[in-house]
């Protein structure tokens, strides 16, 4: 049993703000706007900042409860890999980096795979979590988008991928690299199944997975200001010592740019996504399905809508 | 004028012993000389031999690399009858970077594509190096996928360090051109084969490596990233590129033993850049037996078993 299932048991709801961990005086610095914020707005706020409408980064548990109706999904168990390939040592040892990554996440690694329903349509989900070396693609991470996309072919159900990540892992050296066709032949099996394929860019994206499974979605969704590109801003800077322009690589820029559909708020992720895969698996709308806001408004702030889940620990 | 890299210099030294020896043969005592010269050119190919038997990952990717090795268009020359290349992506621009065509290989119609990088200033310029932006990837698509419809096979060369970062090439979606690029290489219902016959780095190569079968030459090398990268991400500067070449595992020998490469095409002692044509030759053999190989499956076949073969890497190990 997953540690998911061991603190979130199928079938428990996440309304009660009661059972939070952590202090409700705690105040959060946020380091990008230099905002100060009361940690139970964050999380009540599925971490975006209240003020400045900053879209913090969340951790896969957040994300996939946050996602799913009522907060519950059910956690899809993943294959093991072969530990340490290359017995690959940095000013590290790889084994090392592994085991605490572990233990600050409590993740077996960088992806986290759900099922459950958004608007009562059910759907499979993985999810990047950046705090896990950066969100790299290794084997186990490969695996584990494999594992999400195949998952869907045998539910028939849409599948929803939540990227956040740094690019390929380099202590998995050329395994890292194999992930990119790896993947890119489970999304080709998704389409053969004519399931829907919803790629949601979350900050940050870069490297083998953008150039693979994140960038062959059906729609590809961006959250505002997210960083998302092959090569980054640091890399790009020292190559041709140049100034990059404003706005470079973020969400909206991607948008104008022609590769990504919608920039989407948080708080309008699940209506958006709901609505258009109902429409491409030709479902009808529940009767009680959230207003549908004007395309201008996506990205921007609005009420969470009812069926949003408070999200409290 | 040959160059020699760093490790080279006491194979070097013994020719240019040779060379004035030779120099002085003309004048003088040609007989005793001339023993002596033999005596020290076998020493010196022996010494050739000693060397190119130990090469470290961070020494082959300098024979990877080497500016006299052989590239693309030496290969297409000598074994692409009627070479015609293909220029464009019909949605931008062209990109010499990657280069594409249609030919006969050995009597077969083919579509073939690759990295060029160049062999002087001016066409190392004008082919970007080898590191292609969007349009090089969109022009291997449009090949691809063209050769797809006639039913041609495709022939990948991968040389390149990576694909290009710049500002440009973010703007017009760099990463969904090399995913694309995969994509369409693994849907092909027309058997493909990629030989990395120098550098084969990172996603761009795997955008025209995701193939049938994938032959690496004994000193090219095949990574995730250049060692200069991995080393700037993980050790914070460039200095250790020497350390992540040997720890990312990189050399043919490696990639065979890790089942990502189906086999290695031998260079002669000293690297391919001094019997060019031999080993262009071995390529086009191993190339052709495995196009006869693939000859005669369906076009599901070759897609299934391309498949297979990917999904398999990593899970055998």
């Amino acid at each position: 049993m997953s540690w998911f299932n061991k603190i979130v048991p199928p079938g428990i709801r996440f309304g009660d703000r009661k059972k939070r961990d952590t202090p409700e005086n705690l105040w959060v610095k946020i380091p990008e706007t230099g905002e100060m914020v009361f940690h139970r707005d964050l999380v009540t706020n599925d971490f975006v900042v209240p003020g400045s409408g900053f879209h913090m980064r969340m951790t896969a548990a957040h994300r996939l409860r946050h996602f799913f109706d009522g907060g519950v999904w059910d956690n899809v168990a993943l294959p093991d890999v072969p530990p340490d390939p290359l017995r690959f040592r940095d000013e590290r040892r790889y084994t090392d980096r592994v085991r605490d990554a572990r233990a600050k996440t409590g993740l077996e690694d960088s992806v986290a795979v759900g099922t459950g329903t958004v608007e009562e349509l059910p759907m499979v989900a993985a999810v990047q979590d950046f705090d896990f070396m950066g969100g790299t693609l290794g084997m186990a991470a490969g695996e584990a988008v494999i594992k999400g996309l195949q998952t869907a072919c045998h539910l028939r159900r849409p599948f929803v991928m939540f990227t956040a990540s740094g690019g390929a892992r380099m202590q998995e050296g050329i395994l890292s690299l194999m992930q990119m066709p790896r993947t890119t032949i489970a999304v080709q099996q998704l389409r053969e199944a004519g399931l829907p394929y919803i790629v949601v860019l979350t900050h940050p994206t870069f490297g083998g997975v953008t150039a693979s499974y994140a960038m062959l979605g059906d729609i590809h969704i961006a959250e505002p200001g997210a960083l998302i590109g092959f090569t980054g801003p640091r890399v790009i800077e020292n190559t041709i010592r140049e100034k990059l322009p404003e706005g470079f690589q973020r969400a909206e820029y991607l948008r104008d740019h022609g590769m990504v559909d919608l920039v989407v708020h948080r708080h309008q992720l699940r209506p958006t996504i709901a609505r258009i895969c109902r429409i491409l698996m030709k479902v009808e709308a529940p009767a009680a399905a959230a207003p549908v806001p004007a395309l201008a408004d996506l990205s921007q702030e609005t009420a969470p809508p009812e069926s949003l889940p408070i999200a409290a620990e | 004028m040959r160059s020699y890299l760093e490790f080279e210099k006491p194979w070097a030294d013994l020719q240019g012993k040779v060379q004035e020896l030779k120099a002085i043969s003309e004048t003088g005592d040609a007989a005793a000389i001339g023993d002596e010269i033999g005596r020290l050119e076998a020493k010196a190919a022996h010494l050739l031999s000693e060397i190119y038997s130990k090469l470290t990952p961070w020494q082959r990717t300098q024979v990877a690399r080497h500016q006299d090795r052989p590239h693309f268009l030496d290969y297409t020359k000598a074994l692409i009858d009627e070479f015609t290349p293909l220029a464009g992506d019909r949605k931008f621009a062209e990109d010499a970077a990657i280069m594409a065509g249609l030919g006969r290989f050995r009597g077969r119609p083919v579509a073939v594509v690759g990295h060029e990088k160049g062999s002087d200033t001016e066409s190392r310029i004008r082919h970007n190096f080898g590191s292609a932006r969007p349009e090089g990837y969109r022009k291997a698509t449009r090949l691809m996928e063209m050769a797809d419809r006639f039913d041609l096979p495709v022939i990948a060369l991968v040389d390149t360090a990576g694909a290009y970062p710049g500002i440009d090439a973010e703007e017009r979606g760099q990463a969904e051109a090399i995913a694309r690029s995969t994509e369409t290489s693994l849907g092909l219902g027309v058997p493909n084969v990629a030989v990395i016959i120098g550098e084969g780095g990172s996603g761009g190569a795997i955008a025209i490596a995701a193939a049938n079968r994938v032959y690496m030459l004994q000193h090219a090398i095949y990574s995730v990233s250049s060692p200069e990268a991995a080393s700037s991400i993980l050790w914070h500067d460039a200095s250790h590129a020497q350390e992540a070449a040997t720890n990312m595992k990189i050399t043919s020998d490696d990639l065979l033993r890790l089942k990502v490469v189906d086999a290695i095409i031998e260079e002669p002692v000293g690297g391919a850049h001094r019997e060019p044509e031999a080993v262009i030759r071995a390529t086009g053999d191993t190339i052709d037996a495995a196009l006869r190989e693939l000859d005669g499956a369906s076009r599901e076949d070759i897609r299934r078993m391309r498949r297979e073969k990917f999904l398999a890497i990593g899970r055998t190990l």
